[in-house]
């Protein structure tokens, strides 16, 4: 529609927009809470994780002179703004899922987020007690543990090599 | 649900204006804490109100919310503003998000630095009347209704409406050749709310001048 990707067919539409696609895949899967007061921390959450999520998406885009900036900038945010934020929730009220003591997208979304910021920054978990065992704990879950192996559908981070080849393809 | 909304930010349009634009449309009243000193932002960051020590924030039926988009989500499913199934609800979060995309450049617009401010009204430009607007035009010519999703309104033709507004603001003749967009945008300011919000002395932003752009940064830049 705006002529950009990711786009996605399913269920007889062809939806664009990152966060369309999710939402509707969450709705769908009721992985989205029970009413609208849980949609909204669900929300509030994920956008959270998709803020970090965005300077940690372009990294490997970055030219070389940027990425020292941008990896100190990952660092200093997950560690200090939201690692804390997400363990408080956890900590907050004890369950083993950040709203409505159930998955939701939003813990889907925090558990890839942490195995991608450690990806960059191998200690970043030791202060997050909370934050591991959510990551063990998802993934462990039969679906994710099957995703996490590997074969699987997952993509491995995008080494300059990749980078170099979609520069060709689309540039 | 005690009590009206209080929206906490400053007295600008940034990314608050589309929540004041959805409350307003929606029908419901709030009340606005204008931040005006660093102050009065790390005095909502110590509260422990930001949970990303970032604004806006708003106070609303006993919680706390912030991030724009939850912000706009919640207000919208509470007034029945967001479709009436998931598949309903898909079309207007692509819609909203393809504006967004747009939304963001002219967000930041009055903020740039002179030298580049030029180059981004150029992609303003190019970016309205080639890809987003013919988008949207496209999709009200497809079936012919009054609003873009389920014939009936939702928050997609809310912020359609302030977003051809505020182009507009930059590129008078951005709509010539929308005629549908035009329609559109007439019928949804007509709706006694909307009508309402666009007069003289409501809570409606006006343009995020220099002034505003002094003022808001030194709150925010240390």
């Amino acid at each position: 529609m705006f002529q950009q990707v990711p786009m996605v067919e399913i269920d007889g539409m062809k939806l664009v927009q990152t966060r369309a696609i999710l939402n509707y895949i969450a709705a769908k899967y009721n992985l989205y809470g029970k009413d609208i007061k849980e949609r909204a921390l669900i929300d509030i959450y994920s956008e959270g994780v998709a803020d970090l999520n965005e300077i940690i998406l372009y990294y490997p885009f970055l030219p070389p002179g940027d990425k020292d900036g941008s990896l100190t900038q990952i660092k200093e945010k997950s560690r200090n703004c939201y690692f804390p934020a997400f363990e408080k929730v956890l900590k907050s009220h004890g369950e083993d899922y950040l709203v409505g003591n159930r998955l939701s997208k939003a813990d889907i979304l925090l558990t890839e987020l942490l195995y991608h910021t450690e990806e960059l920054d191998s200690t970043v978990l030791a202060n997050f007690p909370l934050l591991k065992a959510l990551r063990t704990r998802v993934s462990n879950l039969p679906t994710v543990k099957k995703f996490l192996q590997p074969g699987s559908q997952r993509k491995p981070f995008e080494d300059e090599k990749f980078v170099e080849e979609l520069k060709k393809s689309f540039g | 649900m005690a009590g009206k909304p209080i929206l906490h930010y400053f007295d600008g349009r940034g990314r608050m204006e589309s929540i004041r634009w959805l409350l307003a449309a929606a029908g419901e009243e709030f009340e606005e804490k204008f931040m005006k000193t660093r102050e009065d932002l790390e005095k909502l960051r110590k509260d422990g109100s930001l949970m990303f020590q970032q604004v806006p924030m708003v106070e609303i039926d006993g919680m706390k919310l912030v991030q724009t988009r939850a912000i706009l989500n919640y207000i919208a499913a509470k007034h029945n503003l967001y479709g009436k199934d998931i598949k309903e609800r898909a079309l207007i979060d692509m819609y909203t998000e393809g504006m967004a995309d747009l939304n963001e450049m002219i967000i930041y617009y009055p903020s740039l630095p002179p030298g580049d401010k030029e180059g981004r009204l150029t992609q303003i430009k190019e970016k309205a009347r080639n890809r987003y607007f013919p988008a949207f035009e496209k999709v009200l010519k497809s079936h012919g209704q009054d609003y873009l999703v389920g014939n009936r309104l939702s928050k997609a033709d809310v912020h359609l409406t302030e977003l051809l507004y505020h182009t507009e603001e930059l590129d008078s003749t951005v709509l010539a050749n929308f005629p549908l967009l035009k329609a559109l945008r007439t019928r949804v300011s007509n709706l006694p709310t909307v009508k309402k919000f666009l007069q003289p002395g409501s809570q409606r932003k006006p343009f995020d001048d220099e002034n505003r752009v002094e003022a808001v940064k030194k709150i925010f830049i240390k």
